[in-house]
């Protein structure tokens, strides 16, 4: 096994980890704050693919050089993500605010609506973004050559993100209240706090954070029927073994996840799927919680 | 109490009879089609319900577990296609795969063992969806993505597993001894703990009761359910793919938990027919293709208007009229 080649495996392993935190942060965040577990959350991830591909591709049908497709694309997916996310919590979720069990319910049942749906007015044929000029083609890395810049963007991306959750839940006063939330909702709102404002906010934000997964993710590997299952397990999977509502643990466990998916593909290509789960089992047995998880409540 | 169990006990008995007596009136397709399948679906739902109604744990895994009985049937059965290395006899193949069941039901109680509601649902989930991805890339034992084929069943009394009416006694007979089973065992001193730990683990704890191992032992005896119910879904697919237990087989199986209600085990029975009513007959009601969307839709509607499924509404229906009860102590028609 040469260098290069760990280091190439390694490297795809944390291009993969970049695209499974920006999903799942956005599904740890809406826990974090209002504790509903999304079952839509891959729901918004194709919303975000199907609505931006849609863009995209009629952009790119009228002219194939224009590299502002792709960003035009990228803008309408979570645009349109985050207005599903929107109208799934004030017609549905915003009432029920507590029944935890219900919303994970209720948002079965709008998977179940909206995979169906899509699949009616996109169709089921498998697609895939085409990245704009400037992001396509390969970029020289050290010691292994060259490495797609596409996927190194995912890798900044992913970081912007992360920078950009925690800058804002630290150094903002939305952040404040949205921290102050997770703790006590009936103090917050006893503070004059507008608190199913914020659960709105929070949740534009989270199904926001799927939807650009869902175009980046598209843009690296087609997209077909079935993704949405994926990419909510593995948001799953990946704030189970993080700690659920925390930034941090969901990093950590997106790159676990990430690289333990790569290397287990590399190595042992059937039972790479066992290796994810046998990380998850592994930390419940040591910390219910998540790696980074709290106790209590 | 006395009084009211007295007058479910009839309503069962009554209904039954019904059943039983099914065969004289109804065509095959209804037999086995409908009533059938809803039978052994019903026993995959029942051993969640079994689980959210007396242990407070909604449970995902329960298709998994289904799916463990159903390939370990196939993986042994004599007229599989593949043909197996390991292939014994019907009559030996059937109490091992319900074994296996029972004890991967086990194991998935001491995994999630610490953890309850959401966390529960999530875990499980993922070890059901981990599954089913597994069993679609292995193709050693479970040949990978289109699984095992003619799983027939065994012969009985001279006629073949999926003979109509022979299939219909045996969904139902194997339905009614779960259901009764889940009746008796609540009112066992383990079912009464059980009960103790979903309304308050720390004071059954405190009361000396290991709670862990009632928990683990209440997860092995879903899994003894699921199995059953995973043995007869195999026969009467005969066979299985990771397609059956995956993502969409596992929603499928909670659908029809949750619409018929998760208050009592006949909840599982009325759920699966209303499920596999709709399902069989969406093409005439909607459009052949958007199944799903009616399926969700009737799903959304009942979780938003009755957290406690058909059988809750019912419930507060006929508590209207003053007739206590009636709601809960009817049988899958």
């Amino acid at each position: 096994m040469s260098l290069q080649f760990m280091i190439t495996v390694t490297l795809n392993g944390l291009t993969l980890a970049a695209l499974y935190f920006i999903v799942a942060s956005g599904f740890s965040l809406i826990f974090g704050l209002m504790r509903t577990v999304n079952m839509a959350h891959g729901s918004l991830y194709l919303i975000g693919a199907y609505v931006g591909f849609a863009v995209f591709d009629s952009l790119y049908a009228s002219n194939a050089t224009a590299g502002y497709a792709w960003y035009a694309g990228l803008l309408a997916g979570v645009a349109a993500a985050a207005v599903a996310g929107v109208v799934m919590q004030v017609v549905f979720l915003g009432w029920m605010q507590g029944q935890e069990l219900r919303q994970a319910l209720v948002t079965i049942g709008l998977s179940i609506i909206i995979a169906d749906q899509l699949l009616a007015h996109f169709g089921g044929n498998p697609f895939q973004f085409f990245a704009p000029d400037a992001l396509f083609g390969p970029t020289p890395v050290p010691v292994i050559g060259r490495y797609s810049t596409f996927r190194l963007l995912q890798i900044g991306l992913a970081l912007a993100v992360g920078v950009g959750l925690w800058l804002l839940l630290n150094k903002t006063r939305l952040g404040i209240m949205v921290r102050a939330g997770v703790d006590d909702r009936q103090m917050l709102a006893a503070c004059g706090v507008n608190v199913p404002l914020i659960a709105v906010a929070t949740f534009a934000l989270g199904a926001g954070l799927a939807g650009l997964g869902g175009v980046v993710g598209a843009t690296a590997q087609p997209v077909a029927l079935g993704v949405d299952v994926k990419f909510l397990l593995t948001s799953l999977v990946v704030v189970i073994v993080g700690g659920m509502g925390s930034i941090g643990g969901t990093a950590i466990g997106a790159i676990l996840i990430g690289v333990a998916e790569q290397w287990g593909q590399a190595l042992f290509p059937t039972y790479s799927v066992i290796l994810t789960f046998a990380i998850m089992v592994a930390v419940l047995a040591v910390r219910p919680q998540g790696l980074l998880g709290r106790t209590g409540r | 109490m006395s009084l009211m169990s007295r007058s479910h006990w009839a309503l069962t008995a009554l209904a039954l009879a019904i059943l039983v007596a099914l065969p004289l009136l109804l065509p095959d397709f209804w037999l086995s089609g409908i009533l059938g399948r809803s039978l052994i679906y019903g026993i995959v739902a029942l051993s969640i319900t079994f689980l959210a109604s007396y242990g407070g744990f909604i449970s995902l895994a329960q298709t998994m577990l289904a799916g463990i009985a159903g390939y370990t049937v196939a993986i042994l059965a004599p007229t599989a296609i593949p043909a197996s290395a390991s292939a014994v006899s019907y009559w030996l193949a059937m109490p091992l795969a319900v074994l296996a069941a029972t004890l991967a039901g086990a194991v998935v109680g001491l995994i999630a063992i610490r953890t309850r509601d959401i966390y529960l649902l999530m875990i499980t989930l993922a070890l059901a969806v981990g599954f089913s991805l597994f069993a679609q890339s292995n193709i050693d034992w479970f040949n990978g993505y289109e699984g095992i084929r003619n799983v027939v069943g065994p012969d009985l009394f001279g006629q073949p597993f999926r003979a109509h009416t022979v299939f219909y006694y045996v969904a139902l007979t194997v339905s009614a001894l779960l259901y009764l089973l889940v009746l008796y065992v609540v009112r066992t001193p383990f079912g009464l703990v059980l009960q103790g730990i979903r309304d308050n683990p720390r004071r059954v704890a405190a009361l000396g009761y290991n709670v862990a191992v009632h928990r683990i032992a209440a997860f092995a005896m879903a899994g003894f359910i699921a199995g059953c119910g995973g043995v007869l879904i195999t026969f009467y697919n005969i066979g299985i793919t990771p397609g059956s237990i995956g993502m969409t087989a596992t929603v499928n199986v909670l659908v029809m938990s949750v619409i018929g209600g998760l208050g009592h085990p006949v909840g599982a029975f009325i759920g699966a027919v209303i499920f596999t009513l709709i399902d069989t007959f969406a093409a005439t009601i909607y459009d052949r293709d958007r199944f799903n969307t009616l399926i969700g839709l009737v799903f959304l509607g009942i979780v938003v208007a009755s957290p406690d499924g058909v059988l809750g509404l019912g419930k507060r229906l006929t508590g209207w009229g003053k007739r206590k009860d009636a709601g809960d102590g009817g049988t899958p028609h």
